[in-house]
């Protein structure tokens, strides 16, 4: 197992490095001029040139890549051209929201996703399949936005029980914190539930005609057993892949429910950074998500082959 | 070797099934799947239900298990008694109760018979979990008594192993040990053997019977094979369509059966005796010489690790001859079917087709190789796109060749009729017929190319005997009147007798023996090909002639 970890971690450097390479690449190549916009529309030929040197741009491409690269590795993500601040901060100021709310969504995807769709499995064809199933496509295709002011409208404005928008950190007390966190969680966790539970119902569905069901069967297991002790953990591999791609999904940053609810979120960062062009922010954001989709994999295939015995690379 | 000594005083009758009836639920417009179906079983007995596919053998084992899927099968007559209790009036509670303790059942696929995600000694534990209050160390002695009971090597790690990691020989002794870990009354093997090699399927009904014989286990044995029938049954249940057609005791079945269905499927049973010889002088459209095929692990660090699928394999198939091949699993038998038919890429030797050598034929003259090696593959039911027609799927290979669709058409249609199928098949779909039917259209399909060389991979494995021999016959006619060449492969020794002018044995890789067909089977010369004919089921009864062969170790009076 930690022979197989170390290849595994190993094998991801090469990707990440390219990741990077990309990212990096992708802003140098596309046009405009970084010293341009920040030097401002009255700048000289000569302040200019000051400007290039002293943000390396006067240098070969591939010795400004390994001085960014090594940078990046230092934690140095460099400075927000629009705010003057270090990205680092500008990052990590943002995380504590994201990540609150991040956790909270796919907890509660996954607390109500998987036995909804074991109650649909299990009910398949009837009629609390279909009403589940129903709910499901609608969840999964009404916008986010919709779902939120909907829910805004009939919590907050209407019953009073949450407030509209805002986000408060921990530190400020739990209740606070929960009371602002859950409408959003609410919102975003719905075309997730949505997900993961058609693909629980369809593995369970597929397990439970499995021969080793029926052997199951034979043992004389009661149907609860047979579903807990032998079908989930052998639908479990699916259900892994869309939790693990979900929780991905949901740390590259939520743009529009943090939009909707006003958090100072990441995804509200990458917003700010794309309408004010702040391409060393883009830059920084693009990189951090590529890698968090890299590590999540990572944790996916390692749990896969806890998961699954058979599977072994 | 059989067990019809047992003095009548000891019988116990254990199972006893009557007048039972499953019909669909809800109750569609159709005939029941079973119906009338009356059998009993005796303590230390076995009793072997017989049929082809679609005869209800399963269901009725079903049944007697209380498994039959809720909602789509239900009994609607009959009674079940096992012990005197009726399984059919237990109540849900009970009839888990029951299941393990007094009836337990064997399938027929051990490979996928066992939880894949679970260690095995744990899947039997929880027979003992649910039906014992043992503590838990009881429980692992208990085990590894069983597990040493159906003789498996080195039990401390087979305990803790996953099904995996396991063979499917070690995998139903595993199934065993689950069932009768409980000493049950009533032991149903569903085609236990069906799915393993010839010399595991001898152990394991050796293995069935020793544990049988000790815990006098009443067992329904349901299979579809005559020859494991001829060694196993005290007596026989005859079924087709739903319906018992004969039941009598293994000598009254196999000796002097009383319905014509009976006799068919008894003589259907091809006999080991080898019928052909192969012309020495004949000319070669095949001659393989020296092919290998090595596959390379590769390992992240240090050199890959090379697995030999087949090691110098040399044959040659004579024009309008059957060569066979031999094997068990992982012999290597397809490997080299697919090396000749440029499926994959052999690592060595020379395949030469009437003189061409297929292995350095360049890519881009590939598609012209291709037209002259034509295959036959194993399942019926999958080897033929179930969205074309009939007609589409045997035309196809023409019209890729360049030939009008009109022309396609008709050659098409007489490649059918060869096959004994009415041209107007060909505006149907797979769906409408029957896996016989459909082997007939895959063969007309590989004909219709007119190769010099067909391949038939396990072509007659996946049917019923009676099929199994009309289209052996079928294979054979063809043979006489096309003058094709055909290297067969196939895993039964019957059936290779039956049809080969010339046999290879395989093991691992390698040809053990090569000869003329009458050589190999009457007088072999390697053990390995002893030790196959030794295990094939039933070679101590002449089917087509309803009477035991004399042979000296026969006991039968």
């Amino acid at each position: 197992m930690a022979k197989y970890l170390f290849r595994r971690v190993l094998a991801s450097v090469p990707v990440l490095f390219v990741v990077a390479f990309i990212v990096f690449a992708l802003l140098r190549l596309s046009p405009g001029d970084p010293a341009m916009i920040l030097a401002g529309d009255g700048a000289t030929p000569a302040q200019l040139d000051a400007m290039r040197h002293s943000m390396g741009l006067d240098r070969g491409i591939i010795e400004q890549f390994v001085i960014w690269l090594s940078k990046v590795l230092r934690g140095d993500f460099g400075v927000s051209l629009i705010t003057g601040l270090p990205m680092r901060d500008l990052v990590l100021d943002r995380l504590g929201p994201s990540f609150a709310l991040c956790l909270s969504t796919i907890t509660l995807a996954v607390v109500v996703a998987i036995p909804v769709g074991v109650v649909a499995a299990w009910r398949q064809g009837r009629a609390l399949d279909r009403i589940i199933m129903s709910g499901s496509v609608m969840a999964f295709s009404v916008p986010v936005f919709i779902i939120g002011y909907v829910l805004i409208l009939l919590l907050s404005r209407g019953l009073g029980w949450f407030p509209v928008q805002g986000y408060r950190p921990l530190s400020e007390g739990i209740g606070a914190f929960a009371l602002h966190l859950t409408l959003p969680t609410l919102t975003m966790s719905a075309p997730f539930i949505a997900v993961i539970s058609r693909i629980v119902r369809s593995s369970v569905i597929e397990v439970m005609g499995e021969d080793y069901i029926r052997t199951a069967r034979s043992k004389g297991l009661s149907e609860r057993g047979v579903l807990f002790k032998h079908a989930l953990g052998n639908a479990a591999v699916p259900i892994a892949t869309v939790v693990g791609l979900s929780i991905a999904l949901l740390l590259g940053g939520a743009v529009v429910t943090e939009s909707v609810f006003n958090i100072p979120g990441l995804g509200r960062l990458v917003l700010e950074a794309v309408l004010s062009r702040d391409f060393t922010a883009i830059q920084t954001l693009i990189l951090l998500s590529s890698v968090t989709y890299v590590v999540i994999n990572l944790a996916i295939d390692v749990l896969y082959s806890i998961l699954d015995p058979r599977i072994r690379y | 070797m059989t067990t019809s000594s047992r003095p009548d005083s000891y019988r116990v009758r254990v199972l006893t099934v009557s007048e039972l009836k499953v019909e669909t639920s809800p109750a569609l417009e159709r005939p029941p799947l079973v119906s009338g179906i009356c059998f009993d079983v005796c303590a230390g007995e076995t009793v072997c239900i017989v049929g082809e596919s679609g005869s209800g053998k399963s269901v009725t084992s079903l049944a007697i298990m209380g498994l039959l899927p809720k909602g789509a099968l239900e009994v609607t007559r009959g009674s079940i008694l096992i012990d005197g209790e009726d399984v059919l009036s237990a109540s849900e509670t009970r009839l888990r109760q029951m299941r393990a303790s007094k009836m337990a059942m064997v399938f027929q696929e051990p490979m996928t018979a066992l939880n894949p995600v679970q260690r095995v000694g744990r899947q039997i534990e929880e027979v003992l979990r649910l039906h014992t209050s043992l503590t838990a160390r009881h429980r692992r002695n208990r085990i590894m008594e069983m597990l040493e009971a159906v003789h498996l090597p080195d039990i401390e790690r087979i305990y803790r192993a996953f099904p995996h990691e396991l063979s499917g020989g070690q995998r139903q002794r595993i199934v065993i040990a689950m069932a009768l870990i409980l000493k049950p009354k009533v032991l149903i093997a569903d085609e236990p053997t069906t799915a393993l090699d010839v010399t595991t399927q001898k152990q394991i009904l050796n293995l069935i019977r020793e544990l049988q014989q000790s815990q006098q286990t009443a067992v329904v044995f349901i299979t579809h094979d005559f020859g494991v029938v001829s060694e196993i049954a005290d007596r026989i249940v005859v079924m087709n369509r739903g319906r018992v057609v004969e039941t009598g005791t293994r000598d009254q079945i196999l000796a002097r059966p009383s319905e014509d269905y009976t006799r068919t499927l008894v003589s259907s049973v091809p006999s080991l005796v080898p019928r052909h010889r192969s012309d020495p002088a004949a000319h070669k459209v095949l001659e393989v010489v020296g092919l290998g095929k090595t596959y390379e692990k590769p390992q992240f660090f240090g050199r890959a690790r090379a697995v030999a699928a087949a090691k110098d394999v040399n044959l040659t198939v004579a024009r309008g001859e059957i060569t066979g091949i031999v094997g068990e699993s992982g012999s290597g038998k397809s490997t080299v079917a697919r090396c000749i038919e440029l499926l994959i890429e052999p690592s060595s030797g020379s395949v030469m087709l009437n003189g061409d050598d297929l292995t350095k034929v360049r890519a881009r003259d590939l598609h012209s190789v291709r037209r002259r090696v034509q295959f036959v593959f194993q399942d019926p039911y999958r080897s033929l796109n179930p969205r074309r027609t009939v007609g589409d799927s045997v035309m196809e290979g023409l019209i890729n060749y360049g030939m009008p669709r009109r022309d396609a058409f008709g050659q098409s249609a007489e490649s059918l009729e060869l096959v004994g199928l009415d041209r107007a098949v060909m505006s149907r779909y797979p769906h409408q017929f029957s896996g016989g039917q459909r082997q007939r259209i895959c063969i007309a399909r590989a004909l219709v190319m007119k190769p010099e060389l067909l391949i038939a991979d396990e072509a007659v494995s996946a049917l019923d005997v009676s099929v199994q021999a009309q289209v052996l016959t079928l294979i054979d006619d063809i043979r006489v009147r096309t003058g094709v060449s055909i290297l067969f492969i196939t895993h039964d020794l019957r059936v290779a007798a039956q049809i080969c002018h010339k046999i290879l044995v395989m093991r691992r890789g390698e040809v053990v023996e090569v000869g003329d067909a009458m050589t190999v089977l009457a007088n072999p010369l390697h053990e390995y090909t002893r030790t196959l004919i030794e295990a094939a089921p039933g070679r101590d009864w002449d089917f087509q002639n309803f009477r035991p062969i004399h042979a000296p170790s026969a006991t039968i009076n």
